[in-house]
C-alpha cells in the first residue's frame, strides 16, 4: 500500500493488473494447487470445491445433489460450474478451466471494483467543490481510490488463495461487487440482478438493500446533507446544481420491481434444475438453513464451529438466535448515522457479516478488505491501521500452524486454533469500529472546515 | 329278545363303525401332525486347520411347524422367539455375536462354514420383515430393543437411523424390506451365551451343548454365536407361521499340544492331536432326550483330503507287498477312538481338487457310563491348505492426519482358486463378478466422485470395471451412507483396489463416546461372489436330508466374506472447555456489539453542548409525570426537579419505571409461553 500513495498512472496500474493474472497462472501450474483447496481457511462447507464436484456427480448419476449432506450450494452454480469439476484437458493441471473461470471472475471484480472506485472519487471531489473545500484540501493529494482499491482487491494475498484454492467465493464476491456497481452507476437491473445473485449464493448479501437503496435512492457517498443545507444558508446562495439530489422514490420502486423480476428468474431456473429431485423447498432447507443452523461444525477462522461443538444442546437454539440478532441489530444503528454514505456502509455491512457468518472464509475476508481501498482518502486518519496490518499478517501466519499443530501432528489441541480465531474476529472488530469511527471523525473535520472552525475533529 | 338284540346289534355295528371311522379319521390327522411336530436337532462338525487349529461348529435347529391356534403353546420352541416373529412380522432374521477375526487366508474362504459362520467382529443384525414399507423402520427399532432385551446386549444401538441402513441388491438375501445393522465394537461374552443357550430345550445340561465349556471357548481364537431365523410362510390366513431356528456357535480353537516337548525335525509337522477332552474339557454323555437326532460329524476338507490320497498313494508305491486297495479314508493315516457310523463323500461335480470326507458319530449310542469322546490322532504329518474365495479382500485406511483420509478396499486373487477359475474361463469374455456392499457412517464424509479403480495397479475407468452402483450417501446425524456395487473383473486378474476419499466430521462434544480418542468404527464391508455358491453336495442319502446341518451344506449359497473394521481416528475439541469457549466468544461479541454502538452514538464537544442544550430546553414530560406520580406513591409533596436533574427521586423513579418495563416484560413473555 506504501507504493501505491503516489498517485499511480493508469499504464503501471494495467501492468500489476496483468502480473497479478501471471502470479495466478503461476500458481495455478503448481501441483495439486498446493493443496489449498482442503484448507480449512479457503474452503468452508458452503465454498469447498470437492463438495461441489460431489454435488454434480451426485446430480449426473440422477440423485438429488443435495442428498446427503455434502453440497449446499446453489443449483445454478452446479449447472455452469460443475461440469468444469470433472473437464481435463490432456497435460493441463486437473482443474485449470475451473481456476481459469476464478481467475477472470477475481479480474471482473477488480474492474468493477475500480469503476466504482472512480465514481466514488469523482463524487467525492464533487461534494468537496460544491462545499468550497478544494483549497482546503488539496485535490492533488487525493489518491484515486479505484485503481488502489482494485490493487489491493488483486493482490491481496487472501483473494490470491481463495481463487487458486477452487473455492466458490470469487464468484460470490463478484455478484456483490456487481450490485453495488450496478448501484453506484445506477444501473438499476443489474443491482437488482447482483443483489438477488448474492442474495441466493450466500444469503447475508440480503441485507445490502439498505445501501443499495440509499445508493439509488441519494447517489454516492458525500458528505451529510445538513451540511450542504448550512454551507448554502450561511452564504445565502441557493445553488441548486451545487446541493446532492434529494431521496427519490422511484429508482427505488424500479429496483424493487427488477429484484422482484430477476428472483422469479433464478426461482424458476432453480425450479427447473431440481425438478426431478426434492424441488425448490429442499434447496432452500439445505441452503439457507445450513447456513442459519450451523450444522457443519468443521474448523474454518471463525469462532462459531467450536463454540456450537461444545455449546450444550439445550441452548443451541438460543445462541443461534443470538449470533444472527448480533448482525441484524446492527443494521439499523449503521443505516441511521451512515446513510449519507451508501457505499461505506455496504462496507461496513460485508465486513460484520463476514466476521460473524456461520462458515466464513478468507474470500469474505478479502471482499471487505478490497473494498476498503475505496476510502483511502476518508479513512486516512484511522487509527491502530499499522497494528491491524500487522494484527491480520500474524493470525494468517498463526493460524495454518496451529492448525496443522492439533489436526496434523496431534501434539496442539482445538484450543490453539480456537485462540486464533478468537484474535482474528477481534481484528475484524477493532477494524470496522475504528473504520466507522474515522468515517465520522472525517465528517465532523468536513464539517468544522465549512463551518470556518479549524479545529482538529478529534476532541 | 332275537327281536330285542337284532337292533341292539344293528346299533352296535353302527356305532363301533363310525367309531372306527372317527378313529380312522383321528389316526390319519394324528399322522399329520406328527409329521410337522415341533423338532430339535443338535449336531456339532468338527474340522482340523490347515494351521494346527481345531474348527468346533455347534449347530441347533428347533422348528415350530405352522398352526392354526393363536395363542399356541409349545413343547420345545422357545416361546420368547415366535412371540418375537409374530409381533415384528420378521420374515427372516439372522443377529450374530463374534469375537476375534475368521482368518479367510488359512482358515477358508470356500466352504459353507466360513462362507455363511464367519461373522464380522461384534454384532451383526440384519432382518427381513413382512410389513408395508412405511411400518419397516418402526418394527425394526422395536426388534433391537427386544432382541437388547432378550440377549443382554446394547443391540438398542442400532435403533438410532445412523446405525442401520436398507442394502437394495449386495447384501445376499437381496429384498426390499432388509434391514441391516451392525456395532463393531459390542464385547462379546457369557452374559451373550447364557440367553443363547436358555433357547435349547436342554440348556447346556445335557446332548451336545454340555461341551459349551465357558472358558475354553472364550480361550479360543474366534468365536461366533449365530442366531438365524426363518418363518416358513403361513398358507392361509389365520395360520400362524412355522419358524425355523437356527443356532449355531463356531469356535476356532488351539488343541493343546501334549508333545511340545518332544519336537524333532518330522515331529513338527506332525498337526497336534486332539480329542473333545483335551479342547472343551468336557465329554459328551448322552444326548438331548428332546432332540430328535443327535450327531457329531468330523469333517476332513478336500486340500487334506487331497493331500492325504497323494500320501496314500506315495505309501502304496513304497510299500509293495499286497494289500488289498482299499479307500485310504478306511485305513487313514490317523486314528479315530471311535468308529464312525457312516461316512460320507463329497460329490465331486465342479471341483477338481479331491472331495472332502464328513464321518458320522451318532451320540445315542453313548451314555452316561460311557460317554462319547472323539479324539484323532495323528500319524504321518501332513500339510495342507483350505480352500479360498477366488479373491482375498481386506480392506485398510490411507493418508494421515485428522481432517482426511481414503479407505482401499484391496481384492487380491488368490493362488488355490485358479483350478476352478480355469474351468470357468473356457468363455472369450471371462468375468468375475463381485459384490461389494459398504456402510459408513456419517461422519466419515465419503466423497463417492472420488471412487478411483485399480486393476493390477493400472488406474482404469470406472464405467469398464464398475457395472452397477447404488449409492445412498450419509446425512448429518440422520443416515449412514451406503454403498453398493457390482464389479466386473476380468477373470486373470492378480490384484484389484478401490479406493475413495473421505473427510472426517468433528462432532458435537456430546456425540463422542466415553473414549473418543480410542477412535471410531467403520463397519466391515461386505464382498460376496454370486457366480460361485459354497455348498456341498454329499452322496444322495435319506440320513443327509434328515441332517440339518448337512441339507444346509447343500443349499447354494454365494461366497461371501467380511473385510477387517477399521478404525478411524477423529479429532476432538477439549473437553474441558465449554464453560470458557462460551464466555470468550460471547466476550468478543459484546466486545463487537459495545464499542461499535459507543463509537455510532458517542458526541464530541460542541455536538454534546447542543445536545444538552436541546435536552435542557425540552424538560421531559414523561418524567416530571413520573416523578409527580412517585411522589404521590410516596406520600410526599412533590417538589419540581432542580437544576441539577441528579436528585434522587428522579433516579429513583427512573429505576421504578424500568423495573416495572422489566416485570412486565417478564409476564408477558411467561403469559406468550404458558
Amino acid at each position: 500500500m506504501e507504493k501505491l500513495k503516489k498517485k499511480t498512472p493508469s499504464f503501471s496500474f494495467w501492468i500489476w493488473v496483468i502480473a497479478s493474472i501471471i502470479f495466478r497462472l503461476i500458481l495455478i501450474y503448481f501441483p495439486k494447487n498446493l493443496n489449498l483447496s482442503s484448507r480449512p481457511e479457503v474452503s468452508t462447507p458452503l465454498t469447498s470445491f470437492r463438495r461441489l464436484a460431489e454435488g454434480y456427480w451426485l446430480k449426473q448419476s440422477s440423485m438429488s445433489p443435495y442428498a446427503g449432506s455434502m453440497y449446499h450450494g446453489s443449483p445454478l452454480l452446479l449447472s455452469l460450474l460443475g461440469p468444469l469439476t470433472v473437464k481435463r484437458i490432456e497435460g493441463q493441471p486437473d482443474h485449470l478451466l475451473y481456476s481459469l473461470v476464478s481467475v477472470i471472475a477475481d479480474v471482473f471484480s477488480a474492474m468493477l471494483i475500480r469503476a466504482t472506485g472512480q465514481n466514488l472519487r469523482l463524487a467525492y471531489l464533487f461534494s468537496l467543490e460544491s462545499l468550497d473545500l478544494v483549497k482546503q484540501i488539496e485535490v492533488s493529494e487525493i489518491l484515486s481510490s479505484g485503481d488502489i482499491a482494485a490493487l489491493i482487491y488483486l493482490w491481496n494475498p487472501f483473494t490470491i488463495v481463495a481463487c487458486v484454492g477452487l473455492s466458490t467465493s470469487p464468484v460470490e464476491n463478484m455478484a456483490v461487487i456487481l450490485c453495488l456497481y450496478g448501484a453506484c452507476s445506477r444501473l438499476i437491473p443489474l443491482a437488482a440482478f447482483g443483489w438477488v445473485i448474492a442474495t441466493h449464493l450466500s444469503l447475508y448479501p440480503a441485507i445490502l438493500i439498505i445501501p443499495v437503496i440509499f445508493l439509488l435512492g441519494c447517489g454516492p457517498d458525500a458528505p451529510p446533507r445538513k451540511l450542504f443545507l448550512q454551507r448554502h444558508q450561511q452564504e445565502e446562495v441557493l445553488n441548486q446544481s451545487k446541493l446532492p439530489l434529494g431521496f427519490s422514490w422511484r429508482p427505488i420502486i424500479h429496483f424493487a420491481f427488477w429484484a422482484l423480476l430477476w428472483s422469479v428468474y433464478v426461482l424458476v431456473l432453480c425450479g427447473i434444475s431440481l425438478k426431478q429431485f426434492g424441488g425448490i423447498w429442499e434447496m432452500f432447507k439445505s441452503t439457507y438453513g445450513f447456513i442459519l443452523t450451523v450444522e457443519d461444525l468443521s474448523p474454518n477462522i471463525g469462532v462459531l464451529w467450536y463454540f456450537f461443538a461444545e455449546v450444550f444442546d439445550f441452548f443451541r437454539n438460543f445462541f443461534l438466535i443470538v449470533f444472527h440478532v448480533n448482525i441484524i441489530f446492527m443494521i439499523l444503528p449503521l443505516a441511521i448515522r451512515l446513510c449519507h454514505r451508501p457505499c461505506f456502509l455496504a462496507f461496513v455491512y460485508i465486513a460484520i457479516f463476514s466476521m460473524l457468518k456461520s462458515y466464513p472464509s478468507v474470500g469474505d475476508s478479502a471482499l471487505y478488505l478490497g473494498l476498503l481501498g475505496w476510502f483511502v482518502n476518508e479513512l486516512a486518519d484511522m487509527q491502530f491501521s499499522f497494528f491491524l496490518f500487522c494484527g491480520y499478517f500474524g493470525v494468517s501466519l498463526l493460524s495454518p500452524v496451529m492448525h496443522n499443530l492439533w489436526i496434523w501432528r496431534g501434539t496442539g489441541n482445538a484450543n490453539f486454533y480456537f485462540a486464533t480465531a478468537m484474535v482474528y474476529a477481534c481484528l475484524q472488530i477493532i477494524l470496522v469500529v475504528e473504520g466507522v469511527s474515522a468515517m465520522l471523525n472525517h465528517d465532523r473535520k468536513l464539517r468544522n472546515l465549512t463551518t470556518g472552525k479549524p479545529r482538529d475533529a478529534k476532541s | 329278545m332275537a327281536l330285542l338284540q337284532r337292533p341292539f346289534f344293528v346299533l352296535l355295528l353302527v356305532l363301533t363303525h363310525q367309531f372306527m371311522q372317527y378313529w380312522i379319521a383321528f389316526g390319519s390327522v394324528n399322522e399329520e401332525g406328527q409329521k410337522q411336530e415341533e423338532e430339535f436337532n443338535e449336531e456339532l462338525l468338527l474340522k482340523p486347520l490347515p494351521d494346527r487349529k481345531v474348527l468346533a461348529h455347534f449347530h441347533f435347529q428347533s422348528s415350530a411347524p405352522p398352526s392354526t391356534s393363536n395363542g399356541r403353546h409349545h413343547h420345545i420352541f422357545p416361546k420368547a422367539i415366535s412371540q418375537l416373529v409374530q409381533k415384528f412380522r420378521v420374515k427372516e432374521m439372522e443377529l450374530s455375536f463374534t469375537q476375534g477375526r475368521w482368518n479367510y487366508e488359512s482358515w477358508g474362504g470356500f466352504d459353507p462354514i466360513p462362507s455363511s459362520n464367519a461373522k464380522p467382529p461384534g454384532v451383526e443384525l440384519w432382518a427381513v420383515f413382512d410389513v408395508p414399507q412405511h411400518q419397516i423402520d418402526a418394527s425394526w427399532q422395536n426388534l433391537t430393543h427386544t432382541l437388547s432385551g432378550l440377549f443382554c446386549a446394547s443391540i438398542n444401538f442400532l435403533e438410532s437411523t445412523t446405525t442401520y441402513s436398507a442394502p437394495e441388491w449386495s447384501f445376499p438375501p437381496a429384498s426390499g424390506n432388509l434391514r441391516y445393522g451392525t456395532l463393531p465394537r459390542e464385547a462379546v461374552c457369557t452374559e451373550n451365551l447364557t440367553p443363547w443357550l436358555k433357547l435349547l430345550p436342554c440348556r447346556d445340561k445335557a446332548g451336545i451343548a454340555v461341551l459349551l465349556d465357558r472358558p475354553s471357548i472364550y480361550r479360543g481364537f474366534y468365536h461366533s454365536q449365530r442366531l438365524h431365523l426363518t418363518s416358513t410362510g403361513s398358507g392361509s390366513e389365520g395360520m400362524v407361521s412355522g419358524i425355523i431356528l437356527e443356532q449355531t456357535l463356531t469356535v476356532v480353537l488351539q488343541p493343546n499340544s501334549q508333545r511340545a516337548g518332544m519336537a524333532y525335525a518330522s515331529e513338527r509337522h506332525i498337526q497336534p492331536s486332539w480329542s473333545l477332552t483335551s479342547i472343551f474339557g468336557k465329554q459328551v454323555s448322552g444326548t438331548c432326550v428332546l432332540a430328535k437326532s443327535s450327531n457329531v460329524y468330523l469333517l476332513l476338507d478336500r486340500g487334506l483330503v487331497a493331500e492325504l490320497e497323494h500320501l496314500h498313494k506315495e505309501n502304496e508305491k513304497s510299500a509293495e507287498n499286497g494289500f488289498t486297495s482299499q479307500n485310504f479314508w478306511t485305513k487313514p493315516s490317523f486314528e479315530l477312538s471311535a468308529d464312525p457310523d457312516r461316512i460320507f463323500i463329497e460329490e465331486n461335480s465342479l471341483h477338481s481338487k479331491g472331495s472332502s470326507v464328513l464321518y458320522k458319530f451318532q451320540v445315542e449310542k453313548y451314555s452316561e457310563s460311557e460317554p462319547f469322546d472323539l479324539s484323532l490322532t495323528w500319524k504321518i504329518p501332513v500339510v495342507w491348505l483350505s480352500q479360498q474365495a477366488p479373491l482375498h479382500a481386506s480392506r485398510f485406511l490411507m493418508g494421515s492426519g485428522n481432517e482426511r483420509g481414503a479407505i482401499a478396499i484391496s481384492l487380491k486373487s488368490t493362488q488355490l482358486s485358479e483350478g476352478f477359475m480355469g474351468a470357468n474361463a473356457d468363455d472369450e469374455r471371462c468375468d468375475l463378478q463381485v459384490n461389494v456392499f459398504q456402510v459408513v457412517p456419517w461422519y466419515v464424509k465419503v466423497y463417492f466422485h472420488s471412487l478411483q479403480v485399480f486393476v493390477n495397479q493400472q488406474p482404469k475407468a470406472i464405467s469398464d470395471i464398475i457395472e452397477k452402483i447404488h449409492v445412498s450417501p450419509s446425512k448429518d446425524k440422520v443416515s449412514p451412507g451406503v454403498m453398493e456395487m457390482v464389479l466386473k473383473l476380468p477373470c486373470k486378474v492378480n490384484s484389484a483396489a478401490l479406493t475413495i476419499e473421505f473427510d472426517k466430521g468433528f462432532l458435537h462434544i456430546d456425540e463422542y463416546p466415553p473414549d473418543a480418542n480410542q477412535g471410531f468404527d467403520i463397519p466391515s464391508a461386505i464382498i460376496s461372489f454370486p457366480n460361485f455358491h459354497a455348498s456341498m453336495i454329499f452322496l444322495k442319502d435319506d440320513s443327509v436330508n434328515k441332517s440339518p446341518l448337512l441339507s444346509k451344506f447343500q443349499e447354494k449359497s454365494p461366497v461371501m466374506s467380511y473385510t477387517e473394521a477399521l478404525l478411524v481416528p477423529l479429532t476432538t475439541p477439549d473437553f474441558s472447555m465449554p464453560y470458557n469457549v462460551i464466555t470468550i466468544t460471547c466476550t468478543v461479541f459484546a466486545l463487537y456489539f459495545g464499542s461499535l454502538l459507543n463509537v455510532l452514538r458517542r458526541r464530541v464537544a460542541e455536538e454534546e453542548r447542543f445536545l444538552k442544550e436541546k435536552a435542557a430546553k425540552k424538560t421531559g414530560r414523561l418524567s416530571l409525570l413520573l416523578s409527580k406520580l412517585s411522589a404521590k406513591l410516596r406520600g410526599r409533596q412533590w417538589e419540581p426537579p432542580s437544576s441539577p436533574p441528579a436528585s434522587s427521586s428522579f433516579i429513583n423513579a427512573k429505576l421504578v419505571f424500568k423495573v416495572i418495563l422489566v416485570a412486565g416484560l417478564a409476564v408477558g413473555w411467561q403469559y406468550f409461553f404458558s
